[in-house]
């Protein structure tokens, strides 16, 4: 225990990677899959450890309040994920929409997007970062087009292009962050380390920063899957294995969301430059009442989902674009919250896909008959991730709302408008899925559903009862993100 | 500065933005990919000349990233593949040749008075080098938005990826050029790959990115 705290950065970071080696090499999946599980674990655990024991900040790592939560968020989600990865693939393996050569693949990406994740997160250079959300959009991509269907192809195509262009774009603005450095801190390495630039931000060129920051929030805001630039993800969503429509929801669009909080605090610091606030506000606005519209029209299960995920995404960019310590304390609440519920609703989702042996939603009816736990438990997700009371999802909205009202009335009207039209959407559709004539296969499930239950006992008890060293955790974030 | 550094980086920088014109207007698959070509050896000299004034040997090792693998194997291989998978030799494109070019004219004012106003600080080479590789950095995206077609629009893409890595090699003592230039290389040769792994011809009968549409799946 003592050496895992003390080398817990190294672990966070390496582990996976050794991890994915190994399993690169592996031939039996249910050895790869319990490692996967194993490896996972024990990278959480380190993650918890950077609680207490907080490494040493230097040139290339950084540790702070800020991406502590990031962290163990995704290192947690992607434990538990494993965990029903596990109990995923040995039906795809039955049903032969998965080979064993695929599985090894499968794993090996798995991890690497692990630790690339958590490169991207920890990483105190801001190319660094960008590399490694880049690796990690790779594996993904690589991941969606596993089950060579024309579909899956397309959406892994159709991902690739836009994730590049995203990608391409945050570069530029990035190489434009280090040209306003250079002046200040100098030639070389320190240009573009992040607690430098955050030190000297103050006497940046104001110009040479707005126009960084418009590439930055394109680029990382492709990837957090904001509309206008969302084209790829409910497709990557629908057609790759539901283990990683869940990561991809619950973890890989936080690490794009962090990427732009970081910009947005440089941008903060500068007396000159542009309010970041405002843009921000207004894509996650956009975004928000698109995807709200665009859930009524989804016949796919999948599809349903990753949309719901845009829609939420809107609502954090929103928060945080808002600003001030309620929106971003909302802010930090509402995406915890969110990975949390709409990676158990993937779970659920999964293990119905796999029994019904469809994603179309006309042809899911009735799974609070056929099969109660799963029934009740997507019943239990969908209403949370709705922002009913008393799950976790309420109250984050409820203090991102009451916030707005106070300082921006129209601003909120639009938000409640977009909050009631995804909510009509997703009750409306959640209805045909759980209740009424049972319809299609309605075999035995192979499950574990403890990862399932996990995730949504947290959410429930986080909507009745937060604990106070969690707020003032969150708090004393919020503060410091202005 | 030297006066005739200062007159072959700009030639150079200013050669990349002409050949995306060049690229612009193609209609052939393998005159585009010659083009392409040009515009990667273009850019290897380009930042062999950036090397040679910043005194930073590392950019030589991006040279020749740039040299070998994009001027050479890259367009070779494409060549290669667009034989061999019978792809369509024409280029189609969404909108016509006219608007595009007009298009791309007010794409490269547009970066010029972006990036001069705001660079107003740094010195006259990286401030006119950024704002051309701004410029082929739009008309990478400009080509890639107007291509129906999926080699092209890589093309596009790759086009796009020249730009970055001249903003990068001119911006003076920037960190990590290299490791990002064998990152993007990296997800060239991916994607490059991908076209020939997922064998989209045989799967879609076109490498047409309108007949992927088809498979959606939206309208199930």
């Amino acid at each position: 225990m003592n050496a895992l705290a003390a080398y817990n950065i190294q672990i966070i970071l390496f582990l996976p990677l050794l991890t994915a080696a190994v399993l690169a090499s592996l031939k039996s999946y249910k050895i790869s899959a319990a490692i996967n599980v194993g490896s996972a674990l024990v990278t959480f655990v380190a993650a918890c450890s950077l609680l207490a024991a907080r490494p040493h900040s230097g040139r290339y790592v950084l540790v702070d309040d800020l991406n502590i939560v990031f962290v163990v968020l995704n290192t947690f989600v992607a434990f538990t994920t494993s965990a029903f990865s596990a109990s995923y693939i040995s039906h795809e393996l039955e049903t032969q929409r998965l080979t064993g050569a695929h599985l090894r693949f499968y794993h090996a990406m798995y991890q690497l997007l692990l630790g690339a994740m958590n490169l991207a997160l920890v990483a105190n250079n801001i190319g660094i970062m960008w590399v490694a959300i880049e690796v990690a959009t790779l594996t993904t991509v690589l991941m969606v087009g596993i089950y060579r269907t024309p579909a899956a192809l397309e959406a892994a195509w159709k991902y690739f292009i836009l994730g590049s262009v995203g990608i391409a774009l945050a570069l530029f603005g990035t190489i434009l962050i280090y040209m306003a450095a250079r002046p200040v801190v100098g030639e070389g390495l320190n240009g573009m380390v992040w607690t430098e630039l955050i030190q000297h931000v103050a006497a940046f060129d104001p110009a040479l920063l707005n126009l960084a920051f418009v590439f930055l929030l394109l680029g990382y805001g492709t990837k957090v899957g904001l509309a206008p630039l969302h084209a790829w993800l409910p497709d990557a969503h629908a057609e790759g294995p539901t283990p990683i429509s869940a990561v991809l929801s619950g973890l890989l669009l936080n690490v794009a969301l962090y990427a732009v909080l970081r910009f947005k605090l440089l941008m903060a610091a500068n007396a000159g430059a542009i309010a970041p606030g405002p843009l921000m506000v207004a894509l996650g606005l956009l975004s928000l009442v698109f995807a709200g519209f665009m859930l009524y029209r989804r016949g796919d299960i999948k599809r349903l989902f990753a949309y719901s995920s845009i829609e939420h995404m809107g609502i954090i960019v929103f928060a945080f674009g808002m600003g001030g310590a309620i929106a971003n304390f909302a802010g930090l609440l509402h995406m915890t919250m969110h990975s949390l519920t709409k990676s158990a609703i993937f779970f659920a989702v999964g293990h119905v896909t796999q029994v019904k042996g469809t994603q179309q939603i006309a042809d899911i009816r009735g799974l609070t008959t056929t099969h109660p736990f799963l029934g009740w438990a997507l019943v239990v997700g969908v209403i949370a991730i709705a922002g009913l009371p008393p799950a976790g999802v309420f109250m984050s909205e409820f203090l991102i709302v009451s916030s707005t009202i106070s300082r921006a009335p129209v601003l909120a009207v639009l938000l409640v408008i977009g909050l009631l039209v995804a909510f009509g959407a997703l009750l409306l559709r959640l209805h045909g899925l759980a209740f009424g004539e049972p319809k299609g296969e309605t075999g035995p499930v192979h499950a574990s559903y403890l990862p399932l239950a996990a995730h949504l006992s947290l959410v429930l008890i986080a909507g009745v009862y937060l604990p106070p060293p969690l707020v003032a955790w969150f708090q004393h974030i919020a503060a410091s993100l202005h | 500065m030297d006066r005739l550094a200062f007159d072959i980086a700009h030639f150079l920088a200013g050669g990349l933005v002409l050949i995306s014109f060049v690229l612009l207007y193609q209609d052939r698959l393998f005159a585009l990919l010659n083009a392409y070509a040009l515009q990667a050896l273009t850019l290897a000299f380009a930042v062999a000349w950036q090397a040679h004034i910043q005194e930073a040997p590392h950019l030589y090792i991006t040279a020749g990233i740039t040299l070998v693998f994009k001027a050479l194997i890259i367009p070779v291989a494409l060549h290669r593949m667009v034989a061999r998978l019978g792809v369509h030799r024409e280029v189609e494109t969404v909108v016509s040749l006219v608007p595009t070019m007009l298009g791309g004219i007010g794409l490269v004012a547009l970066s010029m008075v972006v990036m001069l106003r705001v660079t107003h600080g740094a010195d006259p080479l990286t401030r006119e080098d950024l704002a051309f590789a701004l410029s082929v950095v739009l008309l990478g995206m400009l080509m890639m938005v107007t291509r129906t077609n999926a080699v092209s629009q890589v093309v596009g893409f790759m086009s796009l990826e020249n730009g970055l890595i001249l903003a990068a090699a001119a911006a003076k003592g920037m960190p990590l050029v290299v490791e990002i230039s064998v990152a993007f290389s990296v997800l060239i040769a991916l994607i490059v790959i991908g076209i020939f792994l997922f064998r989209i011809r045989e799967r879609f009968d076109s490498v047409d990115l309108q007949a992927l549409d088809d498979f959606r799946g939206e309208h199930r």
